[in-house]
């Protein structure tokens, strides 16, 4: 209970030192540059010089101190020792380079971000193409986008169930080996399955992600004009070509815009390593190993800000191409 | 394909199966959650979920009474009792463990020299003999024997009071409610400025929250750690909250950015004509005409800090006490990773509010996700 008043308070606090920051700010401009008597015209023009940065103040300042700022320091922890005390130049760098864990994760991550992003675009295409034109396809869309609402954490203890082994013979309770023993196979050990324990990772986030891309390409499928689409069963083309003839090739912007977003979220994967495979058998990856570094044993926040820098470098390439597209449709 | 009336049903059934089937794949997985979730530990042990509808078939033996718990009836000793538990029912009995369904119920067979045994179909077993019984332990009888498909909540009572997921329920509630509320107050005001407000640096702002939109998590744990415990917020809920806050505020500044722009100008031009000022504008034509942004943002907020388990991790303690709800359910993975009544339950309870919310406001998320990618497509 004693929790629940502090939250209830914090979020009278917080939205009303903000309303309070944005009234008064306002308030005090309007008293000092009154936007009327002889001066007016000036006051006007002075009060809109300032009043943007009013607006936008507080949001600068959190976005400095827990976005920008932190990209410098980890910059600078980087090229530190593990306590930060001493310059180190880019040995930490070079360490990583050559310890196997590390390239196992890089491994792992560029498996991760051929595999899911692929997959996940494909399996979404083909839900948002199969359910367009169903009486039900409106719930089949939410039934199939429903993960997007489930924690990694959660998917992780969906999926270990599924994968669940029971000895050879035994009565199976994980559904994949139970499919595989109904099938005259030997159940396995899914998760310690070197190397295909990563593949077996990778659905998990295949099945969250499928939604979200159903979601989008749905859209995208309803906006392709009409007349293409006749046009082309007009001259006699197949349901298949028309689908990867005409319409894909009309939607491959949305394609690469989701195809990227999926990246982004490939590259950071941590939670679902962290809670089913903790790295263990082959399945190490970046976000997981930098984890390591921070928290286990004795922290090392040099080797564990370089991998943070090593990923932000990775992300690099998309968030130019996202500035340059947002830059050309605001022109 | 409209004009090959045969051709043209026949794909309309692919069509129909295909995408059930592709349904059927994608909601398998949390259904057999919830199903585990309402069945007891003998259960989910011995047999998949998706037996858990039909009856439960199991085998095993009982011991009759011994010589002792004869009586006498007509001349002849006899021994009586049951060989079923409450709820079971008899499928077949047996007197080899090789074939513990050797009789149907009702029939009567010879065990040894003039003993006879009738196990009757509600399981209550006779044995008979015109001598007295000579046996120190009782005949083993094996029966085969179904339970009806029995579901609990016994799993969720045990869970939210025994195993502390009551109390990392609140935790994350505390941790949720003010990380989506304050975003959205400190956001709106931004976005406004970023799209009806004419000042210099307008543009570099806003390709500056397009870039910080993907600046991964991980850069920002070990500098923030540290500056939190340089300005003594240390770990707690202050920390998480302004973390929270600071790492949603791009896509909540370029969804209601976006959505501002797309409001109509004169409305807008009108009101400051007729003299009112950028503040009274924002309060009474933007905040309300923004609503579904607003929304959106709210509930890509709302879920992403409800399903967070990093920035939990880092920035709140670990102890019991202070674990949210993704972090018991990864505690649980580690050390009782063989108790899933326990762990399906969990991890039901957690998902179950961010599933509500999505089931409820579908819509803007869409939308929301649509305002943050197709634009233009």
């Amino acid at each position: 209970m004693e929790l629940f008043w502090l939250a209830i308070g914090t979020i009278v606090v917080g939205v009303f030192g903000c309303v309070a920051w944005f009234w008064g700010s306002n308030m005090i401009l309007d008293r000092v540059y009154p936007p009327r008597g002889p001066n007016a015209g000036d006051n006007i023009r002075k009060a809109n010089q300032i009043r943007p940065w009013l607006f936008l103040g507080p949001a600068i300042l959190f976005l400095g101190v827990y976005l920008v700022y932190p990209i410098f320091d980890s910059l600078w922890r980087s090229m530190h020792n593990a306590r930060g005390s001493e310059f180190v130049g880019l040995s930490n760098y070079a360490w990583h380079m050559g310890d196997g864990k590390f390239r196992e994760s890089m491994r792992n991550n560029m498996l991760w971000l051929l595999v899911v992003p692929a997959l996940s675009t494909l399996f979404g295409l083909i839900a948002a193409q199969l359910t367009d034109r169903l009486k039900w396809g409106n719930i089949g869309k939410s039934l199939i986008f429903m993960p997007m609402a489930i924690s990694f954490v959660g998917a992780g203890v969906i999926w270990k169930f599924i994968y669940e082994y029971r000895a050879p013979g035994e009565e199976q309770i994980g559904l994949l080996n139970a499919i595989v023993q109904a099938l005259g196979g030997d159940p396995q050990l899914w998760l310690t399955l070197i190397p295909w324990n990563n593949f077996f990772l990778m659905i998990v986030l295949v099945w969250i992600q499928t939604g979200f891309a159903m979601v989008i390409l749905s859209a995208a499928l309803r906006g392709i004009p009409e007349e293409t689409i006749e046009a082309a069963i007009l001259d006699g083309a197949s349901p298949w070509q028309v689908f990867f003839k005409i319409k894909v090739p009309q939607i491959m912007g949305t394609i690469a815009v989701v195809w990227t977003t999926i990246t982004i979220v490939v590259l950071k994967v941590f939670d679902i390593v962290f809670v089913m495979t903790n790295g263990q058998w082959g399945t190490q990856v970046l976000a997981n190993l930098m984890y390591d570094w921070m928290f286990r044993g004795t922290p090392d926040y040099g080797r564990g800000s370089a991998i943070a820098i090593i990923l932000m470098l990775l992300v690099t390439p998309i968030m130019i191409w996202n500035i340059v597209n947002a830059r050309r449709e605001v022109r | 394909m409209e004009g090959m009336a045969g051709q043209k049903s026949s794909l309309v059934w692919a069509v129909n199966i295909a995408a059930f089937l592709l349904v059927l794949l994608w909601t398998i997985p949390t259904l057999g959650l919830l199903v585990s979730s309402f069945r007891d530990r003998d259960q989910i042990l011995t047999s998949g979920w998706w037996q858990s509808f039909s009856a439960q078939e199991a085998t095993g033996f009982v011991r009759t009474g011994t010589g002792d718990d004869a009586v006498q009836e007509d001349g002849q000793y006899v021994i009586e009792g049951t060989v079923l538990e409450e709820g079971q029912s008899l499928i077949g009995w047996g007197i080899r463990a090789r074939e513990p369904a050797a009789f149907q119920p009702g029939e009567t067979t010879e065990i040894e020299d003039g003993w006879q045994l009738t196990v009757a179909e509600d399981g209550s077993y006779r044995l008979t003999s015109d001598t007295p019984f000579e046996m120190r332990r009782g005949e083993r009888i094996f029966v085969t024997t179904g339970a009806p498909a029995r579901l609990t909540t016994e799993n969720y009572n045990r869970v939210l009071t025994a195993e502390g997921l009551g109390r990392a329920f609140m935790n994350t509630m505390t941790v949720t409610i003010p990380a989506t509320v304050i975003p959205i107050l400190i956001a709106a005001f931004a976005a406004y400025a970023l799209a009806w407000m004419e000042f210099p640096g307008r543009a570099l702002l806003t390709a500056a929250v397009v870039g910080l939109l993907v600046v991964p998590l991980q850069v920002a744990l070990i500098p923030l750690l540290r500056l939190h415990n340089e300005l003594g917020i240390g770990k707690g809920y202050l920390g998480i909250w302004l973390a929270h806050t600071g790492f949603g505020l791009p896509l909540a500044i370029y969804l209601l950015r976006n959505y501002m722009v797309g409001l109509p100008r004169e409305v807008i031009e009108s009101a400051r004509v007729d003299g009112a000022t950028e503040f009274q504008i924002f309060r009474k034509i933007i905040l309300p005409l923004s609503f579904p942004a607003l929304a959106s943002f709210a509930i890509f907020q709302f879920l992403w800090v409800w399903n967070d388990l990093l920035v939990a991790t880092v920035f709140l303690g670990n102890t019991r006490e202070q674990l949210v709800m993704t972090g018991v359910l990864r505690e649980l993975m580690g050390s009782k990773g063989g108790e899933w009544e326990i762990l399906a339950t969990s991890a039901f309870i957690s998902i179950a509010v961010p599933l509500i919310v999505f089931f409820a406001m579908q819509k803007y998320l869409v939308r929301g996700l649509l305002a943050g990618s197709v634009k233009g497509g």
